[in-house]
Protein backbone atom coordinates (compact mmCIF):
# COMPACT_ATOMS: atom_id res chain seq x y z
CA UNK A 1 0.00 0.00 0.00
CA UNK A 2 1.66 3.34 -1.35
CA UNK A 3 2.25 5.97 1.62
CA UNK A 4 2.02 9.69 1.53
CA UNK A 5 5.39 11.08 3.68
CA UNK A 6 4.93 14.90 4.42
CA UNK A 7 7.87 16.84 4.70
CA UNK A 8 7.41 20.24 5.89
CA UNK A 9 10.03 22.38 5.09
CA UNK A 10 8.70 25.98 5.38
CA UNK A 11 10.97 28.37 6.35
CA UNK A 12 14.33 26.00 6.22
CA UNK A 13 17.72 27.47 4.54
CA UNK A 14 19.73 24.71 5.02
CA UNK A 15 19.76 22.08 3.92
CA UNK A 16 16.59 23.11 2.04
CA UNK A 17 13.21 21.62 0.71
CA UNK A 18 14.99 19.56 -2.16
CA UNK A 19 17.70 18.62 0.09
CA UNK A 20 14.98 17.57 2.36
CA UNK A 21 13.37 15.50 -0.26
CA UNK A 22 16.44 13.58 -1.79
CA UNK A 23 16.36 12.43 1.99
CA UNK A 24 12.86 11.35 2.03
CA UNK A 25 12.98 9.43 -1.30
CA UNK A 26 15.59 7.45 0.11
CA UNK A 27 13.43 6.19 2.92
CA UNK A 28 10.39 5.73 0.72
CA UNK A 29 9.20 2.65 -1.35
CA UNK A 30 8.68 2.95 -4.95
CA UNK A 31 5.09 4.16 -5.94
CA UNK A 32 4.85 6.20 -2.58
CA UNK A 33 4.31 10.25 -2.28
CA UNK A 34 6.02 12.29 -0.63
CA UNK A 35 4.48 15.86 -0.07
CA UNK A 36 6.99 18.72 0.22
CA UNK A 37 5.78 22.05 1.74
CA UNK A 38 7.69 24.96 1.04
CA UNK A 39 8.24 28.45 1.27
CA UNK A 40 10.98 29.11 -1.03
CA UNK A 41 10.22 30.30 -4.23
CA UNK A 42 12.76 28.92 -5.88
CA UNK A 43 12.46 25.23 -5.12
CA UNK A 44 9.21 25.97 -6.69
CA UNK A 45 11.11 25.49 -10.04
CA UNK A 46 14.54 23.24 -8.48
CA UNK A 47 12.30 20.55 -7.08
CA UNK A 48 10.08 19.82 -10.82
CA UNK A 49 13.44 19.81 -12.68
CA UNK A 50 14.95 17.76 -10.42
CA UNK A 51 12.37 15.06 -10.33
CA UNK A 52 12.45 15.05 -14.19
CA UNK A 53 16.20 15.00 -14.35
CA UNK A 54 16.10 11.74 -12.34
CA UNK A 55 12.78 10.27 -13.36
CA UNK A 56 10.50 10.65 -10.64
CA UNK A 57 6.72 11.41 -11.28
CA UNK A 58 5.67 14.79 -10.62
CA UNK A 59 2.23 14.31 -9.15
CA UNK A 60 0.82 17.84 -8.02
CA UNK A 61 2.34 21.81 -7.21
CA UNK A 62 0.24 24.19 -5.65
CA UNK A 63 1.03 27.49 -4.08
CA UNK A 64 -1.29 29.50 -1.51
CA UNK A 65 -0.50 32.77 0.42
CA UNK A 66 3.36 31.70 -0.04
CA UNK A 67 3.38 28.28 0.48
CA UNK A 68 4.11 25.64 -2.35
CA UNK A 69 2.79 22.43 -1.84
CA UNK A 70 4.90 19.68 -4.76
CA UNK A 71 3.80 16.09 -4.23
CA UNK A 72 6.15 13.57 -5.69
CA UNK A 73 5.87 9.92 -6.55
CA UNK A 74 8.78 8.04 -6.32
CA UNK A 75 9.21 6.34 -9.58
CA UNK A 76 12.07 4.23 -8.90
CA UNK B 1 9.72 9.65 44.35
CA UNK B 2 11.88 12.12 42.26
CA UNK B 3 11.37 13.23 39.39
CA UNK B 4 13.13 11.55 36.82
CA UNK B 5 15.26 12.43 33.96
CA UNK B 6 16.11 10.53 31.56
CA UNK B 7 18.91 11.59 28.74
CA UNK B 8 19.82 8.66 25.55
CA UNK B 9 22.89 9.70 24.16
CA UNK B 10 26.03 10.53 25.02
CA UNK B 11 27.20 13.27 22.82
CA UNK B 12 27.45 16.76 22.39
CA UNK B 13 23.74 17.72 22.84
CA UNK B 14 22.77 14.74 25.64
CA UNK B 15 25.73 16.31 27.64
CA UNK B 16 24.97 19.76 27.58
CA UNK B 17 21.33 18.99 28.49
CA UNK B 18 22.54 16.68 31.28
CA UNK B 19 25.08 19.38 32.64
CA UNK B 20 22.91 22.39 32.23
CA UNK B 21 19.93 20.68 34.25
CA UNK B 22 22.39 19.98 37.13
CA UNK B 23 23.74 23.87 37.37
CA UNK B 24 19.89 24.65 37.08
CA UNK B 25 18.11 22.34 39.33
CA UNK B 26 20.83 21.67 41.92
CA UNK B 27 18.79 22.52 44.66
CA UNK B 28 16.37 19.72 43.65
CA UNK B 29 19.21 17.20 42.89
CA UNK B 30 20.63 17.78 46.11
CA UNK B 31 16.91 16.91 48.16
CA UNK B 32 16.09 14.11 45.19
CA UNK B 33 13.46 16.13 44.26
CA UNK B 34 14.82 14.92 40.66
CA UNK B 35 17.23 12.79 39.58
CA UNK B 36 19.04 12.93 36.36
CA UNK B 37 20.65 9.77 34.04
CA UNK B 38 22.21 9.02 30.94
CA UNK B 39 22.69 5.87 28.53
CA UNK B 40 25.35 6.33 26.13
CA UNK B 41 27.21 4.13 23.84
CA UNK B 42 30.76 5.08 24.96
CA UNK B 43 33.01 5.42 27.75
CA UNK B 44 34.65 8.61 25.46
CA UNK B 45 33.17 11.82 24.45
CA UNK B 46 34.57 12.75 21.04
CA UNK B 47 35.11 16.09 19.82
CA UNK B 48 33.49 15.53 16.12
CA UNK B 49 34.56 18.75 14.75
CA UNK B 50 38.36 17.73 14.64
CA UNK B 51 38.19 14.82 12.11
CA UNK B 52 38.52 17.36 10.12
CA UNK B 53 41.76 18.17 10.74
CA UNK B 54 42.90 14.76 11.20
CA UNK B 55 43.77 13.84 7.65
CA UNK B 56 45.79 16.85 6.93
CA UNK B 57 48.12 16.60 10.20
CA UNK B 58 46.45 19.30 12.37
CA UNK B 59 45.08 17.64 15.24
CA UNK B 60 46.77 14.62 17.13
CA UNK B 61 43.75 11.76 17.30
CA UNK B 62 44.16 11.56 21.32
CA UNK B 63 43.47 15.86 21.28
CA UNK B 64 39.96 14.36 20.30
CA UNK B 65 38.36 12.47 23.02
CA UNK B 66 37.95 12.80 26.89
CA UNK B 67 36.17 10.89 29.13
CA UNK B 68 33.11 10.88 29.83
CA UNK B 69 32.60 10.37 33.04
CA UNK B 70 34.61 13.74 33.28
CA UNK B 71 32.96 15.77 31.09
CA UNK B 72 29.72 15.26 32.52
CA UNK B 73 28.56 16.26 35.57
CA UNK B 74 29.67 13.83 38.44
CA UNK B 75 25.79 14.27 39.94
CA UNK B 76 24.29 12.53 36.76
CA UNK B 77 25.01 8.17 36.85
CA UNK B 78 26.38 7.47 33.14
CA UNK B 79 25.17 4.29 31.92
CA UNK B 80 27.68 2.74 28.90
CA UNK B 81 24.45 0.88 27.63
CA UNK B 82 22.77 1.58 24.54
CA UNK B 83 18.96 2.26 24.57
CA UNK B 84 17.98 -0.81 22.19
CA UNK B 85 13.90 0.23 22.75
CA UNK B 86 12.20 3.41 23.64
CA UNK B 87 8.80 3.30 24.58
CA UNK B 88 6.93 6.47 24.83
CA UNK B 89 3.50 5.11 26.41
CA UNK B 90 5.05 3.10 28.99
CA UNK B 91 7.55 5.62 29.73
CA UNK B 92 10.38 2.88 30.05
CA UNK B 93 13.79 2.85 27.89
CA UNK B 94 15.33 -0.96 27.42
CA UNK B 95 18.90 -0.82 26.87
CA UNK B 96 21.34 -3.55 25.21
CA UNK B 97 22.09 -5.38 28.43
CA UNK B 98 18.21 -5.99 28.63
CA UNK B 99 17.72 -3.27 31.89
CA UNK B 100 14.77 -0.94 31.74
CA UNK B 101 14.96 2.43 32.50
CA UNK B 102 11.69 4.43 33.90
CA UNK B 103 11.37 8.27 33.61
CA UNK B 104 8.73 11.26 33.86
CA UNK B 105 10.95 13.43 31.57
CA UNK B 106 12.87 12.06 28.02
CA UNK B 107 15.47 13.63 26.45
CA UNK B 108 16.96 11.69 23.05
CA UNK B 109 20.04 12.70 21.91
CA UNK B 110 20.84 10.12 19.93
CA UNK B 111 22.27 11.65 16.85
CA UNK B 112 23.14 10.59 13.33
CA UNK B 113 25.27 7.87 12.14
CA UNK B 114 26.98 7.60 8.41
CA UNK B 115 25.89 5.13 6.54
CA UNK B 116 28.09 4.20 3.34
CA UNK B 117 26.46 0.99 3.36
CA UNK B 118 23.69 2.32 1.28
CA UNK B 119 25.91 3.02 -1.65
CA UNK B 120 26.42 0.42 -4.06
CA UNK B 121 30.91 0.00 -3.69
CA UNK B 122 31.21 3.53 -1.32
CA UNK B 123 32.95 1.56 1.97
CA UNK B 124 34.80 -0.55 -0.51
CA UNK B 125 36.17 2.96 -3.32
CA UNK B 126 35.68 5.93 -1.23
CA UNK B 127 37.26 7.67 1.97
CA UNK B 128 36.10 10.08 4.31
CA UNK B 129 36.47 11.64 7.69
CA UNK B 130 33.14 11.53 8.94
CA UNK B 131 34.69 8.64 11.89
CA UNK B 132 37.86 8.17 13.04
CA UNK B 133 38.74 5.11 11.36
CA UNK B 134 37.62 7.17 8.02
CA UNK B 135 40.08 9.65 8.79
CA UNK B 136 42.69 7.95 9.74
CA UNK B 137 42.80 5.85 5.86
CA UNK B 138 42.10 9.15 4.62
CA UNK B 139 45.13 10.45 6.40
CA UNK B 140 46.78 7.70 4.50
CA UNK B 141 45.66 8.38 1.36
CA UNK B 142 46.53 12.03 1.47
CA UNK B 143 50.04 11.34 2.67
CA UNK B 144 50.73 8.98 -0.60
CA UNK B 145 48.95 10.89 -2.81
CA UNK B 146 51.02 12.04 -5.77
CA UNK B 147 48.90 14.28 -7.78
CA UNK B 148 45.64 13.02 -9.72
CA UNK B 149 41.81 13.38 -9.86
CA UNK B 150 40.11 13.85 -6.28
CA UNK B 151 36.96 14.00 -6.38
CA UNK B 152 34.71 15.29 -3.39
CA UNK B 153 31.16 13.79 -3.52
CA UNK B 154 28.89 14.94 -0.93
CA UNK B 155 25.26 12.93 -0.15
CA UNK B 156 22.61 14.61 1.49
CA UNK B 157 21.22 14.05 4.18
CA UNK B 158 24.29 14.57 6.36
CA UNK B 159 26.14 16.54 9.53
CA UNK B 160 27.96 19.45 9.65
CA UNK B 161 26.67 21.53 6.72
CA UNK B 162 29.57 23.36 5.35
CA UNK B 163 32.17 20.53 5.97
CA UNK B 164 31.79 19.68 2.17
CA UNK B 165 33.71 23.16 1.44
CA UNK B 166 36.00 23.16 4.53
CA UNK B 167 37.52 19.83 2.90
CA UNK B 168 37.29 20.76 -0.34
CA UNK B 169 39.20 23.78 -0.19
CA UNK B 170 41.21 22.13 2.39
CA UNK B 171 42.24 19.85 0.33
CA UNK B 172 43.66 22.26 -2.30
CA UNK B 173 45.79 23.97 0.02
CA UNK B 174 47.18 20.75 1.50
CA UNK B 175 47.84 19.68 -2.39
CA UNK B 176 49.58 23.18 -2.98
CA UNK B 177 52.41 22.50 0.07
CA UNK B 178 52.37 19.09 -1.20
CA UNK B 179 54.05 20.08 -4.73
CA UNK B 180 51.76 18.60 -6.47
CA UNK B 181 49.03 20.75 -6.66
CA UNK B 182 49.44 21.50 -10.67
CA UNK B 183 49.58 18.00 -11.21
CA UNK B 184 45.96 17.58 -9.45
CA UNK B 185 41.95 18.10 -10.47
CA UNK B 186 39.32 18.71 -7.78
CA UNK B 187 35.71 18.08 -8.50
CA UNK B 188 33.17 18.64 -5.76
CA UNK B 189 29.93 17.32 -6.71
CA UNK B 190 26.76 18.39 -4.95
CA UNK B 191 22.98 17.15 -4.91
CA UNK B 192 20.84 19.65 -5.86
CA UNK B 193 21.52 22.70 -8.65
CA UNK B 194 23.74 24.84 -6.27
CA UNK B 195 26.73 23.93 -4.46
CA UNK B 196 25.54 23.98 -0.99
CA UNK B 197 21.98 23.96 0.45
CA UNK B 198 22.36 27.42 1.79
CA UNK B 199 21.88 29.35 -0.90
CA UNK B 200 24.60 32.50 0.01
CA UNK B 201 26.61 30.27 1.32
CA UNK B 202 26.59 28.85 -2.65
CA UNK B 203 26.60 32.11 -4.17
CA UNK B 204 29.61 32.49 -1.91
CA UNK B 205 31.65 29.66 -3.25
CA UNK B 206 31.56 30.04 -6.69
CA UNK B 207 33.93 32.88 -7.05
CA UNK B 208 35.97 30.99 -4.26
CA UNK B 209 36.09 27.94 -6.38
CA UNK B 210 37.26 30.26 -9.57
CA UNK B 211 40.07 31.57 -7.70
CA UNK B 212 40.62 27.96 -6.32
CA UNK B 213 40.73 26.29 -10.06
CA UNK B 214 38.50 23.83 -8.16
CA UNK B 215 35.60 21.85 -10.40
CA UNK B 216 32.05 21.16 -9.58
CA UNK B 217 29.09 19.06 -11.11
CA UNK B 218 25.71 19.87 -9.09
CA UNK B 219 22.65 17.95 -9.56
CA UNK B 220 25.04 14.34 -8.64
CA UNK B 221 23.15 12.15 -6.58
CA UNK B 222 25.60 9.08 -6.48
CA UNK B 223 24.29 6.07 -7.77
CA UNK B 224 26.86 3.80 -7.16
CA UNK B 225 30.61 3.65 -6.98
CA UNK B 226 33.01 1.48 -8.91
CA UNK B 227 35.76 0.77 -6.93
CA UNK B 228 37.84 -1.33 -9.60
CA UNK B 229 37.26 0.89 -12.46
CA UNK B 230 37.49 4.18 -9.78
CA UNK B 231 34.55 5.62 -11.26
CA UNK B 232 31.25 7.28 -9.41
CA UNK B 233 27.74 7.32 -11.15
CA UNK B 234 24.85 9.54 -10.88
CA UNK B 235 21.22 8.99 -10.67
CA UNK B 236 21.25 11.61 -13.24
CA UNK B 237 23.47 9.84 -15.58
CA UNK B 238 26.71 11.25 -15.03
CA UNK B 239 29.82 9.01 -14.16
CA UNK B 240 33.56 10.86 -13.14
CA UNK B 241 36.63 8.81 -12.99
CA UNK B 242 38.63 9.16 -10.21
CA UNK B 243 41.98 8.45 -8.72
CA UNK B 244 41.41 9.46 -4.64
CA UNK B 245 37.37 9.88 -4.13
CA UNK B 246 36.56 11.98 -0.76
CA UNK B 247 32.89 11.09 0.06
CA UNK B 248 30.28 12.94 3.10
CA UNK B 249 28.33 9.90 2.90
CA UNK B 250 24.90 9.90 3.54
CA UNK B 251 23.31 9.56 7.18
CA UNK B 252 20.55 8.16 8.87
CA UNK B 253 19.43 8.44 12.36
CA UNK B 254 20.28 5.31 15.07
CA UNK B 255 18.46 2.43 14.80
CA UNK B 256 16.78 2.24 18.49
CA UNK B 257 14.84 5.33 16.50
CA UNK B 258 13.58 2.85 13.58
CA UNK B 259 13.11 0.09 15.88
CA UNK B 260 11.01 1.86 18.19
CA UNK B 261 8.82 3.26 15.78
CA UNK B 262 9.70 6.55 16.70
CA UNK B 263 10.68 8.33 13.00
CA UNK B 264 11.47 7.14 9.19
CA UNK B 265 15.11 6.99 8.66
CA UNK B 266 15.97 7.30 12.56
CA UNK B 267 14.63 11.20 12.27
CA UNK B 268 12.07 12.08 15.30
CA UNK B 269 9.71 14.57 13.95
CA UNK B 270 10.08 17.14 16.30
CA UNK B 271 7.59 21.02 16.70
CA UNK B 272 10.16 23.33 15.47
CA UNK B 273 9.71 25.37 18.56
CA UNK B 274 9.09 23.47 22.20
CA UNK B 275 11.66 20.74 20.36
CA UNK B 276 8.90 18.45 21.86
CA UNK B 277 8.50 15.23 20.19
CA UNK B 278 5.46 15.34 18.19
CA UNK B 279 2.34 14.34 20.07
CA UNK B 280 4.18 14.19 23.12
CA UNK B 281 4.68 16.78 26.61
CA UNK B 282 7.40 15.03 28.10
CA UNK B 283 9.87 13.88 25.65
CA UNK B 284 12.33 16.48 23.94
CA UNK B 285 14.79 15.56 21.11
CA UNK B 286 17.78 17.23 20.45
CA UNK B 287 20.82 17.59 18.28
CA UNK B 288 21.03 15.20 14.84
CA UNK B 289 18.17 12.98 15.86
CA UNK B 290 15.31 15.88 15.42
CA UNK B 291 13.35 15.87 11.23
CA UNK B 292 13.83 19.48 11.37
CA UNK B 293 14.86 20.92 8.27
CA UNK B 294 17.79 22.70 9.65
CA UNK B 295 21.82 21.98 9.88
CA UNK B 296 22.33 19.06 11.49
CA UNK B 297 25.02 21.15 13.39
CA UNK B 298 27.28 20.93 16.72
CA UNK B 299 25.71 24.30 17.02
CA UNK B 300 22.70 23.78 16.60
CA UNK B 301 22.49 20.76 19.04
CA UNK B 302 24.18 23.27 21.54
CA UNK B 303 21.13 26.34 21.09
CA UNK B 304 18.78 23.74 21.20
CA UNK B 305 20.18 21.77 23.97
CA UNK B 306 20.46 25.02 25.77
CA UNK B 307 16.56 25.80 25.02
CA UNK B 308 15.87 22.23 26.40
CA UNK B 309 17.61 22.97 29.68
CA UNK B 310 15.67 26.26 30.17
CA UNK B 311 12.18 25.18 29.75
CA UNK B 312 12.71 21.52 31.80
CA UNK B 313 13.93 23.29 34.32
CA UNK B 314 11.16 25.64 34.29
CA UNK B 315 8.70 23.50 34.22
CA UNK B 316 9.92 21.52 37.24
CA UNK B 317 10.78 24.66 39.13
CA UNK B 318 8.32 27.06 38.33
CA UNK B 319 5.39 24.43 36.27
CA UNK B 320 5.78 26.86 33.18
CA UNK B 321 7.43 26.98 29.90
CA UNK B 322 10.67 29.48 29.38
CA UNK B 323 11.36 30.16 25.91
CA UNK B 324 11.31 28.60 22.20
CA UNK B 325 14.04 27.76 19.91
CA UNK B 326 14.18 30.23 16.97
CA UNK B 327 16.13 28.22 14.96
CA UNK B 328 19.81 29.46 15.01
CA UNK B 329 22.74 28.07 14.17
CA UNK B 330 26.03 29.57 13.82
CA UNK B 331 28.94 27.51 11.92
CA UNK B 332 32.73 28.53 11.72
CA UNK B 333 34.07 27.59 8.68
CA UNK B 334 37.65 26.83 7.54
CA UNK B 335 38.38 27.86 3.65
CA UNK B 336 41.19 26.69 3.38
CA UNK B 337 44.42 25.87 6.02
CA UNK B 338 45.17 29.23 7.02
CA UNK B 339 41.81 31.54 6.41
CA UNK B 340 38.27 30.92 7.59
CA UNK B 341 34.49 32.81 7.79
CA UNK B 342 31.54 31.76 9.43
CA UNK B 343 27.56 31.84 8.70
CA UNK B 344 24.84 32.10 11.32
CA UNK B 345 21.20 32.33 10.50
CA UNK B 346 18.00 31.32 12.13
CA UNK B 347 14.14 30.34 10.85
CA UNK B 348 13.68 33.64 10.22
CA UNK B 349 17.31 35.42 9.69
CA UNK B 350 19.03 34.12 6.35
CA UNK B 351 22.37 33.74 6.20
CA UNK B 352 25.10 35.83 5.02
CA UNK B 353 28.48 34.52 5.29
CA UNK B 354 31.44 36.90 5.53
CA UNK B 355 34.69 37.19 3.55
CA UNK B 356 37.72 34.86 4.93
CA UNK B 357 39.73 35.86 7.35
CA UNK B 358 42.92 34.47 8.80
CA UNK B 359 41.80 35.44 12.21
CA UNK B 360 38.51 33.58 12.22
CA UNK B 361 40.57 30.79 11.50
CA UNK B 362 42.72 30.96 14.38
CA UNK B 363 39.40 31.83 16.64
CA UNK B 364 38.12 28.21 15.15
CA UNK B 365 41.45 26.82 16.23
CA UNK B 366 40.68 28.10 19.45
CA UNK B 367 37.21 26.88 19.62
CA UNK B 368 38.89 23.81 18.81
CA UNK B 369 40.54 23.74 21.93
CA UNK B 370 37.62 25.36 24.03
CA UNK B 371 35.06 23.16 22.81
CA UNK B 372 34.95 20.97 26.06
CA UNK B 373 33.92 24.25 27.83
CA UNK B 374 30.70 23.93 26.04
CA UNK B 375 29.89 20.25 26.47
CA UNK B 376 30.51 21.35 30.44
CA UNK B 377 28.03 23.97 29.83
CA UNK B 378 30.16 26.73 30.40
CA UNK B 379 30.34 28.42 27.29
Amino acid sequence: MAERHLVDARGAFCPGPLMELIAALRHAAIGDEVEVWSTDKGSAADIPAWINKVHHDLVSINEADGRWSIVIRKAK
Amino acid sequence: MPKKILIVGGGLAGTIVANGLCRQLKDELASSAVAISMLGASPKHMYQPGLLYVPFGRMRESELFRDQRKVLDRRVPYFIDPAKHIDTDKKTVLTESGKSHAYDFLVIATGSRIRPDTIPGMAEGAHWFYDLDGARKMRDALRDFQGGKIVVNVNAPHKCPVAPLEVTFMLRDFLAAKGVLDKSEITYTYPIGRLHGLEPVAQWAVPEFERGGIKSETFFNTKSIDPKAKTITSEEGSTLNYDLLVTIPPHTGQQVITDSDLGKGGWVPTERNTLLREGSNDVFIVGDTTNLPISKAGSTAHFEADTIVDNLSSLIKEDRWARNYDGKVFCFMETGLHSGTYVWFNYTTPPNPGPPSQMIHWFKLAYNRMYWLSASGLL
